[in-house]
């Protein structure tokens, strides 16, 4: 799950990481209140959209006036802010931050992964900060610094000292970073973040360390035990089938294809997705119906399907381990009444024999298919159709 | 022989009185798995499926000689149950449990760290279907029906490609060892590597496939391997070429977000250390014929 940069701010903030005075505003109205209340002569307002990139992409104004800041709040609240990482539909913008403008002389960067090969937190920093780090680290790799840590005992003040000096800081600017870095560490540790990313941290003129952004992601399998960090999250920012589908224990990411996809697998509902291109044609989502799929989930991942305009044809691939055939099979008979689309339908494993009868004795017109290559084939051929 | 488990080794199921541990601890023993009980903290002492049960792994390994365990732990005690199995001395534990929180299978993995290299327990999945050494002992929730026993050793991160796997290879009368299912999370107990290396000692294997997905540096570092020190021939695939970068495709651990990790990529890595690669998932079963038939 993704968080927006002022919570992650206020989340980093509380771990003694400092951050720019701000608050967030609905209204431009709200946003010059925010303004005045801060005080001072030079605001930065930003859109609140979970995507990075947001700068290039008109999505943070530095303004000089109260007039300025109601302009910018204006211009970007209600509209859809298209970076390089949303795609061209954008996310739309309902809130912005307002904070003060701090002047700063040094841009770092500083994140932490989770890194899956060595299985440890990874700290990575370096001195060019407002740069993405991938580009940093094929063009100047010298400039990079990074730190493991050791599960056992956490991080330690030492490693933090280490990239700290190694950025090149001052006596005074490095004992401020290190306790940035460290309250990072622990904030991902603590809440059971998967990313945190703080890009700029600056130095300003008067040697103070801050995150100027935040960007924070967290382990949705431990929000059980993070509701202070469940409770940020916007659905705003998320795909409305992708959100449903969620509720109904099942796994939806729409793409931009036109052939329906209903898998029971992770792994089964990928190879599919990838025999349909190989067969010519384009999948339109990923899906999958979990283990122990009863047949109203399996009617309500129809739904979901059937919800994407584009579908010309659905593809349901099931190979029942913890599945049953038959179950599966009655929940597509149910849905298949009256559906306006071509429906092909590849059932193996347990029950399978019992799963086709249902099938077949339900005399709706749904094309059979024998194994994956042919199912795949025959889908793509309905959609031509 | 077969890798991992077969009809002699001990079982217990951790979470035994559980629904879902109860069904399929109950298929395990029809397949032929020697259950030799279960822990259920704070049912110690009743009878379950005719079988003890115990408070603690400790308990159960002392009274029964258990060795294996399937663990049927909900997410939030799932490192917990993998940690008290290492403690107990288990020498395998297969976690079927999907959900669980990175950092605590991180910790786990550093908690197995304690134990030397000899003594330290291997962790099967989690997020996996399981262990099956086809014709002799189930250690998870497979329909053994589709696995003929055989040759070819499979090792997954998809449970359901899996069976896609054996169920083409019996189909083309190739039969299977054993079928390990190593799971789609980012952290896995074990990975592709661990399990290559037990196949290429087992003298009943003679080839393998490895299926393997988006995300994370296992293949290659498979691959690698493979060319370095395997004397038998691996199939390889990867599924999720129509994956676009940076969306989690279901499985926990499957999501373009570093450079490798995409699906074309893992292929060709695996070509160029010579693994025979299945173009689509529906020439598993095929490949492995054409790579069995060079060995023969």
């Amino acid at each position: 799950m993704d968080i927006h940069e002022y919570q992650a701010k206020e989340l980093l903030s509380g771990f003694g990481v400092p951050v720019p005075r701000g608050s967030v505003a609905y209204s431009p109205d709200q946003a010059v209140f925010v303004a005045t209340e801060l005080g001072g002569w030079h605001w930065a307002v930003k859109a609140q959209v979970h995507s990075g990139g947001r700068g290039k992409a008109g999505g943070v104004k530095l303004c000089r006036t109260y007039h300025e800041v109601a302009a910018a709040a204006k211009e970007m609240l209600g509209k859809r802010l298209v970076t390089h990482q949303t795609g061209p539909e954008g996310k739309v913008c309902q809130r912005v931050y307002v904070e003060v403008a701090e002047p700063f002389v040094r841009e770092l960067y500083l994140g932490l992964v989770l890194d899956r090969k060595l299985q440890r937190i990874r700290v990575i920093a370096s001195g060019e900060g407002g740069m993405e780090i991938e580009e940093v680290v094929k063009k100047n790799p010298d400039s990079v610094r990074q730190i493991l840590v050791e599960p056992a005992v956490g991080m330690q003040p030492f490693q933090a000292r280490e990239i700290a000096f190694g950025l090149g800081l001052d006596l005074k600017q490095v004992s401020r970073a290190v306790t940035a870095i460290l309250g990072s560490y622990r904030a991902f540790r603590d809440l059971d973040a998967t990313m945190v990313e703080i890009n700029p941290l600056v130095v300003t003129k008067d040697s103070r360390v801050l995150a100027l952004d935040a960007k924070m992601s967290f382990d949705d399998n431990a929000l059980f035990r993070r509701p202070a960090v469940a409770e940020m999250r916007d659905p705003s920012q998320e795909d409305p089938r992708e959100a449903q589908a969620g509720q109904h224990g099942l796994n939806y990411v729409g793409l931009s294809g036109d052939i329906g996809c209903i898998i029971n697998g992770a792994g089964l509902a990928m190879a599919t997705m990838d025999m349909i291109k190989y067969a010519g044609g384009e999948p339109a989502n990923f899906l999958d119906v979990g283990g122990g799929a009863s047949p109203e989930r399996v009617a309500e991942a129809f739904r979901l399907v059937l919800s994407d305009r584009n579908v010309k044809a659905i593809l349901v691939n099931i190979f029942a381990g913890i599945n049953r055939c038959d179950w599966i099979a009655r929940g597509v008979v149910q849905a298949a009444e009256g559906l306006k689309v071509p429906l092909v339908v590849r059932l193996a494993g347990t029950n399978v024999e019992e799963g086709n009868r249902i099938i077949r004795d339900s005399g709706l017109p749904i094309i059979g298919a024998d194994d994956l290559a042919d199912a795949a084939n025959k889908a793509v051929a309905a959609a031509r159709a | 022989m077969s890798i991992l488990i077969d009809e002699k080794t001990r079982v217990i199921v951790q979470g035994f009185t559980g629904d879902k541990a109860t069904f399929h601890a109950k298929e395990m023993i029809a397949y032929g798995t020697r259950v030799v009980g279960g822990v259920t903290p704070g049912k110690g002492g009743q009878t379950h499926l005719e079988r003890p049960v115990f408070d603690t792994v400790k308990d159960a390994v002392k009274a029964t000689g258990a060795e294996a365990s399937l663990a049927f732990v909900p997410p939030p005690y799932a490192g917990d149950a993998l940690m008290e199995a290492a403690d107990a001395g288990l020498r395998l534990v297969c976690i079927i449990t999907d959900g669980i929180p990175a950092q605590d299978m991180m910790r786990v993995k550093r908690y197995l760290m304690r134990y030397p290299r000899e003594n330290r327990t291997l962790v099967v999945g989690p997020n996996c279907a399981g262990i099956i050494s086809a014709g002799r002992a189930m250690l998870g929730i497979m329909p053994g029906h589709i696995y003929a026993r055989g040759s070819v050793g499979i090792v997954s991160r998809s449970g359901t490609l899996g069976y896609e796997a054996a169920a083409q290879m019996k189909t083309l009368g190739i039969g299977v060892t054993t079928s390990v299912g190593i799971g789609g999370d980012p952290i896995n107990g074990s990975s592709f590597l661990d399990h290559l290396a037990l196949f290429d000692k087992d003298p009943e294997t003679r080839a393998v496939i490895m299926i393997g997905e988006i995300g994370g540096p296992q293949e290659a570092e498979a691959s690698a391997w493979i060319k370095a020190n395997m004397k038998k021939p691996v199939v390889g695939y990867v599924a999720g070429l129509t994956a676009p970068k940076g969306r989690r495709m279901g499985h926990a651990g499957a999501i373009i977000s570093a450079e490798g990790d995409t699906a074309a990529e893992k292929a060709d890595i695996m070509r160029s250390f010579g693994l025979h690669v299945a173009a689509t998932a529906a020439e598993l079963g095929s490949t492995v014929a054409r790579a069995l038939a060079k060995v023969a």
